[in-house]
């Protein structure tokens, strides 16, 4: 490995993301640590994160460590500004760990393109989160779905929220005959109940399960959801992306996307590293015009993997004896470093360092080396 | 080359018959008919592996993935709510997550009910449902002698048969879910293993349609 790469996963995954969206356009957007809880006290349906750590300031001010990117990135996008604006970042955000008594640090780096999004730009995005899994793994796999789909097949149901609710849990977890049984027990046509059903158990390459998509279709929601399904899918095959397989048991909160939402997948990490979608409702309630579509890659994740543990701590061990030169030894390493090597300058006698070279300078002029 | 596709499964007489359903849709394991004390069993040549669990932890490990599927009761997947796929109900192991006490407990006595279970997460659900103010009792086992002893007015639990409940001179009040075994599937070996995970799914309600 080279000197100077990161020793993290993490790490380099920042600096290849960053990299490859900075290629795009996507101009890298700072924040500060802390926004005022208010802030996200008002946008709390937007938050994907339940718990948020505050913090009062000197003056008495209420102070949020930042639990999300997204809404000060959208904050931030001044009346006026042309659009389309094409942001990106890579901050750490902080959010409850699973058992929900303490917190951490989530290392994210991911972008947003805000203005009028049309095929171009879902696809732009689409295509950047593809080499995003591409550029962290050789093998991996991005679902697509369309909220559409299934918020028209509910709405369709007419049951109260409570119990459309229920359904998306089910289609959530692939739970089909709970499906079924909750919509023989509410009295939801057979017909629409069977599609239901198909819907949530429906995954695959999109070439394979679009024709099955289309067999869905039963009002206007869905409708144009299958339409711009088909176009996304056809426009990524035709520009020679990677496939994208179909999954409609992905359903975050319907409140926040309104259109496509994708999650990405690496083989060895049971948990998705990357997950974005359109949310168009954000701008809306912030009073912006335009839409906006994005991505978030959980990139701390990567470090769970682990690295090979490398052979050597160092690439030239330089040994000293009691009486070695100072300078002679000083010296020494500034040329070895210079020349892009690691160094590590120990006593002749501290313990072991694996080395691919070792070097023992001994007192006071003449040089050893060996193998 | 075939994926392998490890299989958890919940200790005692329920983990068995499930390992039955899988042996009779063709992913056999014959050293687990052995009989020692391994946990963890391999077919070579089916490329599936078995492994014995706590059924309380069969979801975790399908839920991070040390388990690419697994058996799971429903009670344990409405208690800890794991991100998993349940891919079909087993239709065995059926009981019923019930409210159970002496006679009348539920009347309204003024002040919140007392509820002993094993199940906080179900109880409290259940309740809050009925809009009714409640205590939860958290306890991991012999939940029937709570209201006996008077730590608390009811009990939500599993009933089988409901000769425990009779023998400690308790009623079942209401039924709370029926509960039955579940092939449970984690939610990223289901798209890399797709084929593999499909198979055994569709194996599975094959047979169970049958019966």
């Amino acid at each position: 490995m080279n000197a100077s790469a990161p020793r993290k996963r993490s790490e380099r995954a920042i600096l290849e993301l960053t990299a490859l969206y900075a290629q795009y356009g996507y101009r890298e957007f700072r924040m500060s640590k802390f926004e005022e809880y208010d802030f996200y006290a008002e946008y709390r349906n937007f938050l994907q994160a339940e718990n948020i750590l505050t913090f009062h300031d000197p003056s008495g001010k209420l102070l949020a460590l930042k639990p999300d990117i997204t809404l000060s990135i959208v904050r931030s996008v001044k009346e006026g500004a042309p659009l389309p604006q094409r942001l990106c970042y890579s901050e750490t955000v902080y959010r409850a760990a699973g058992d929900a008594h303490s917190f951490r640090e989530i290392p994210q780096v991911g972008l947003e393109y805000i203005g009028d999004i049309g095929l171009y730009a879902t696809c732009e995005v689409l295509s950047l989160a593809q080499d995003s899994l591409a550029a962290l793994s050789r093998d991996f796999i991005m679902d697509v779905s369309h909220v559409g789909l299934a918020a028209g097949l509910l709405a369709e149901t007419g049951l109260p929220m409570h119990t459309q609710a229920a359904l998306s849990s089910c289609i959530r977890a692939k739970n089909a005959h709970e499906l079924a049984a909750l919509c023989r027990e509410n009295s939801v046509n057979p017909t629409l109940a069977e599609k239901l059903v198909r819907l949530s158990s429906l995954y695959g390459p999109s070439d394979a399960v679009l024709q099955e998509v289309r067999t869905l279709d039963v009002n206007e929601a869905t409708h144009a959801a299958i339409g711009e399904l088909t176009s996304l899918c056809e426009t990524l095959s035709h520009a020679g992306c990677g496939s994208v397989n179909l999954d409609f048991s992905l359903l975050n909160d319907l409140s926040y996307y309104n259109g496509v939402i994708f999650q990405g997948f690496l083989p060895d990490l049971h948990a998705c590293v990357l997950s974005g979608g359109r949310y168009d409702s954000l701008l809306r309630k912030m009073h912006k015009p335009g839409g906006a579509i994005g991505f978030a890659v959980n990139v701390g994740l990567l470090d769970g993997l682990g690295t090979p543990p490398e052979a050597y701590d160092t690439d030239v061990l330089l040994l000293l004896d009691a009486d070695t030169d100072a300078a002679e030894a000083l010296a020494q390493a500034r040329k070895l470093t210079a020349e892009g090597k690691r160094v590590c300058v120990r006593q002749a006698e501290d313990g072991a360092v694996r080395a691919l070279k070792t070097l023992h300078i001994s007192a006071p002029k003449t040089m050893g080396q060996k193998g | 080359m075939q994926d392998w596709i490890s299989v958890a499964l919940p200790k005692g007489r329920l983990g068995e018959k499930a390992y039955d359903l899988f042996e009779r849709i063709g992913f056999g394991c014959p050293a687990i008919r052995e009989d020692n004390r391994k946990l963890i069993f391999e077919n070579e040549a089916a490329h599936v592996r078995y492994f014995w669990a706590k059924p309380s932890d069969v979801a975790i490990y399908v839920e991070r993935g040390a388990a690419d599927v697994g058996v799971a009761g429903k009670d344990i997947l409405l208690e800890y709510a794991p991100e998993v796929y349940e891919l079909c109900d087993l239709a065995m192991g059926k009981c019923r997550m019930m409210v159970a006490g002496c006679p009348g407990a539920l009347r309204d006595s003024g002040r919140a009910l007392r509820v002993a279970t094993k199940f906080p997460h179900i109880a409290s659900a259940y309740f809050a449902a009925q809009s009714r103010d409640i205590d939860i009792i958290k306890l991991n086992g012999s939940i029937e002698i709570a209201p006996l002893l008077g730590l608390s007015d009811v009990i939500v639990d599993i009933v089988e048969t409901g000769t425990t409940l009779k023998e400690n001179g308790l009623t079942p009040l209401e039924t709370v879910v029926p509960i039955s075994a579940r092939f449970i599937a984690n939610k990223v070996s289901y798209k890399f293993k797709n084929a593999r995970v499909r198979e055994m799914q569709e194996r599975l309600a094959a047979l169970i349609a049958r019966e």
